[in-house]
């Protein structure tokens, strides 16, 4: 019974400490519509921010109170600096590209506080008022907790008052319904849209000060925190503060009772609820189906002029002989690019033509791998049938899956893939017995022909070329065009007889196998395959990738792959800040070039050639 | 072979939107070769009827026959396959495609090759596309994107992928908003032609009176969900409820 009620008094404070970031984001989404991925680098702040204040602060509750405080001060002012410098000029792009802009400050904050703070975890020191403890029967239970407990109610008491009994509230609930009145209205939004962030970003650092007496000031913090937060306010409907609070508690409790009851499950528990929460309701607990989410009409796409195609087959040439003048080195990351390729791909044939982006497209990836690694090591499968169920086990996933995404849309699709990624990468990483855990599965070689570098880099190029092709030749057909149609305009689709859904989900299914395919190929490539195929940086890999390129025609994914490893492998090679300049650059790219790289050539050259 | 009766029979069609009743009741009939106009003020459930008519609403009660078929509650592909086209109130078309490829997409559609063909979809019905442009107007702007069309232009871009499959009910949607005065009456004389030519069932909503007096057989008038009167141009006009609810002299708004 005690045990109980700790369990329950733990839940209660995960809630908290849950809601404490993902109100601020939910708020923040509800009124700019930005899906803030940097929203966890403000709690990471929060909690380096508040560390230098408390330890140079009397260790004492004042003390404590006094450091709090001016943290969430201190972020108030980073957040209104960061709408004002960056988010300002996104709120026009597509939404993920203000993603991908988010992301660019994810990285760089990740620099900046390993730069100002070290490497190394820092913790409080733990004065007796910190470490006291109430005694609930004959267990112990954190008094701070308490304290955090009671901040729940408080800080959505707070938080509900301020949008129910002062203009601003509102204006900002006004902003949340119709964005497109209130402006009409005359309202200043850019005070609004800015004020909205002070606050928002003021909670993630209120968050991140209190996660410090139980754990630390740690790197990794800003992606578990904002994957967490991203789940509740989803899961609760986005925009909805209400939602947000019933979610985290849900969520919260979920977790705590779910350690007692199956404790293997805990890692994909709360990816399983938000699933079932998807599923059964496509806008979240209390949400509403977002209108007009910006983004603009889609360009008209063009079959390739005759120079991009010369080009494409001179590039083509030059990596088929390149395996006669690269050393071995360097033919290894050429295979490894041609796999980012392959990957990228397939992730552009659902996210551009498809409408579909996906925060979780390394489900796929991993999971090819898997089946290559167990085919080579459960059924002693020469690498041709195991490169061949790679896609196979991809796609038979991806299409029973995939029936329960095509009915979302936009974040709440991307969160759903999430979902199953990070599930997928749950089993990958805790039933060992079948998948040797975190030491992965060792030994999946190639056939002899291809065990060279040469001979595996043709391998590569030869599945990397057939595959994107084959994908670039899929959109040009009448499915292809069906795809971009219900992504167009879904209305029109079902008026001329188009089954959107289906459509959708086949192109999903296939996405999901050239994925797979490409992980097959990692796996050969490597020699192993590890849970972090399934990671969620590498879907984020994917993402960038897409983006980087553009998402408007084939030739997006292949150049946003290139400038992707190729940034990557150069930074890494020339600088310990490589997260910083990688970040800038992404950020000055989206600003420069929002249709991305592809799709800036393809403008430079239409406007030189002569008309 | 030509079924008998009516293209259209509507019997009784009913649907609330959280216990407001947009349609509450409205029937009618609707021959081959007719030219339907369906008025009424804002909100009166105009919308909501042709909605329920091409399956995006559902109805709550009552019967839609298509040539003698019921296909009330159907979706709208079912209903498009049994010879319905339409266009929108706020138009929708392809963005990203050229003009001819959002006709050629409703010829593929309709010719069942979206799954069968692995040839360039752009390839495909290209006469036949120009075919449906040129009666339109749009055979110039064939190759511009649908995305950078003026309003005038996608309204007739519609009528085109409308008239794609062959229909035999065509159901527009305020089909001349957002048109210049001059346009509007060679739009609805092109769809008056087809009609008569292709002996094709034409439903239709608008604002402009002028239009609707000068190119319609028979005019239904719609207030609150319900049929208030029915006839021909003649008719309407001299008829009291009609000018009550257009004028508001309000004797008898409502009627019931």
């Amino acid at each position: 019974m005690d045990a109980l009620a700790v369990s329950l008094l733990t839940g209660l404070a995960d809630a908290a400490s849950l809601f404490l970031v993902a109100s601020g984001l939910t708020v923040i989404f509800g009124v700019t519509r930005v899906v803030n991925f940097a929203h966890g680098s403000l709690y990471l702040l929060g909690a380096y921010i508040g560390w230098s204040l408390l330890t140079r602060l009397p260790h004492s509750p004042l003390g404590f109170l006094l450091g709090a405080l001016a943290t969430i001060i201190a972020l108030a002012v980073i957040g209104m600096a960061l709408e004002m410098a960056l988010l300002r000029r996104v709120y026009r792009v597509p939404e993920l590209f203000q993603l991908l802009a988010t992301f660019g400050v994810v990285l760089m904050v990740q620099d900046i506080a390993q730069y100002f703070w070290g490497a190394e975890d820092l913790t409080l020191p733990r004065p007796p008022w910190l470490r006291a403890f109430v005694l609930i029967g004959n267990q112990r239970f954190p008094r701070f907790d308490l304290v955090i407990i009671i901040l729940f109610p408080l800080v959505f008491g707070v938080l509900w008052l301020l949008f129910r009994r002062t203009r601003w509230g509102r204006l900002v609930r006004a902003a949340t319904e119709d964005r497109e009145m209130v402006a009409a209205l005359g309202v200043d939004q850019r005070r609004l849209f800015t004020s909205v962030f002070a606050l928002g970003a003021g909670l993630a650092g209120l968050g991140g000060v209190l996660a410090l007496p139980d754990a630390s000031a740690n790197l990794q913090m800003d992606l578990s925190s904002v994957t967490d937060a991203f789940v509740v306010v989803v899961v609760g409907g986005l925009g909805s503060l209400p939602g947000a609070a019933l979610a985290s508690l849900l969520i919260g409790l979920l977790q705590s009772f779910g350690i007692m009851l199956i404790p293997r499950a805990t890692l994909a528990l709360v990816f399983v609820v938000m699933a079932v929460v998807l599923i059964l309701r496509p806008n979240g607990l209390l949400g509403r189906p977002i209108s007009g989410s910006g983004g603009g009409t889609p360009a008209l796409v063009r079959p390739a002029p005759m120079a991009l195609r010369a080009a494409g087959g001179a590039a083509l040439c030059a990596a088929l002989l390149a395996p006669f003048y690269l050393g071995d080195y360097a033919l290894a990351i050429a295979t490894e690019m041609l796999i980012a390729m392959l990957f990228a791909a397939s992730l552009h044939f659902m996210m551009g033509p498809g409408g579909m982006a996906s925060f979780g497209h390394a489900a796929w990836f991993g999971i090819g791998a898997y089946a290559s690694a167990f085919a080579a090591h459960l059924l002693a499968a020469p690498m041709p049938l195991g490169l061949a169920l790679a896609p196979l086990a991809a796609g038979v996933l991806a299409v029973a899956f995939g029936a329960f995404v095509v009915r979302l849309s936009g974040v709440y699709l991307a969160m759903l893939t999430l979902a199953f990624a990070e599930i997928a990468w749950a089993i990958a990483f805790q039933w060992v017995d079948l998948t040797g855990g975190d030491n992965g599965i060792l030994g999946v070689w190639p056939a002899p022909w291809a065990a060279g570098p040469r001979g595996f880099y043709w391998l590569a190029l030869g599945v990397t070329v057939g595959g994107t092709l084959a994908l670039r030749h899929l959109l040009a057909t009448p499915f292809g065009y069906s795809l971009r149609g219900a992504r167009d305009s879904r209305l029109r689709a079902e008026a001329i007889g188009i089954p959107a859904a289906r459509i959708q989900l086949a192109a999903f299914t296939l996405a999901g196998a050239a994925a797979g395919l490409a992980g097959g190929l990692y796996a050969y490539a490597k020699g192993s395959v590890f849970p972090t195929y399934i990671s969620l940086g590498h879907s984020v890999d994917a993402l960038l990738m897409v983006l980087l390129g553009g998402v408007a025609t084939m030739s997006g994914p292949i150049l946003g792959a290139l400038a992707y490893t190729g940034l990557y492998d150069l930074l890494l090679a020339a600088t310990s800040l490589w997260r910083l300049v990688l970040g800038a650059a992404i950020i000055v790219l989206v600003l420069a070039f929002p249709e991305g790289i592809a799709g800036a050539i393809l403008r430079l050259w239409t406007r030189l050639r002569p008309a | 072979m030509k079924s008998p009766g009516p293209v259209l029979l509507v019997e009784n069609l009913h649907k609330s939107f959280g216990g407001v009743a947009a349609v509450a009741g409205v029937s009618f009939a609707l021959d081959a070769g007719e030219m339907l106009a369906l008025i009424g003020p804002n909100g009166a459930g105009k919308s909501t009827c042709f909605n329920m008519l091409s399956g995006q609403i559902r109805p709550d009660s009552g019967a839609v026959m298509l040539n003698g078929e019921a296909v009330g509650g159907m979706a709208p592909r079912a209903i498009w396959r049994r010879g319905v086209g339409r266009t929108f109130q706020i138009t929708a078309t392809f963005a990203s495609m050229t003009v001819r490829e959002n006709v050629q997409m409703a010829l593929i559609s309709h010719h069942h090759r979206l799954w069968r063909s692995l040839r360039p979809a752009r390839r495909l019905f290209v006469a036949e596309a120009e075919a449906l442009l040129g009666p339109v107007g749009m055979a110039e702007q064939a190759e511009r994107a649908a995305g950078e069309l003026a309003y005038g232009d996608l309204k007739r871009l519609e009528l085109a992928i409308a008239l794609a499959h062959a229909p035999r009910l065509l159901l527009m949607d305020e089909p001349t908003a957002g048109m210049a005065p001059a346009e509007r009456g060679g739009l609805m004389a092109l769809a008056r032609r087809l009609a008569n030519a292709r002996d094709i069932a034409v439903l239709f909503t608008e604002h402009d009176m002028d239009v609707v007096f000068g190119i319609a057989d028979r005019i239904l008038v719609l207030d609150r969900g319900r049929l208030i009167a029915e006839g021909s141009g003649a008719e309407i006009r001299a008829d009291p409820r009609v000018r009550a609810i257009y004028l508001g002299s309000g004797e008898t708004s409502g009627g019931h």
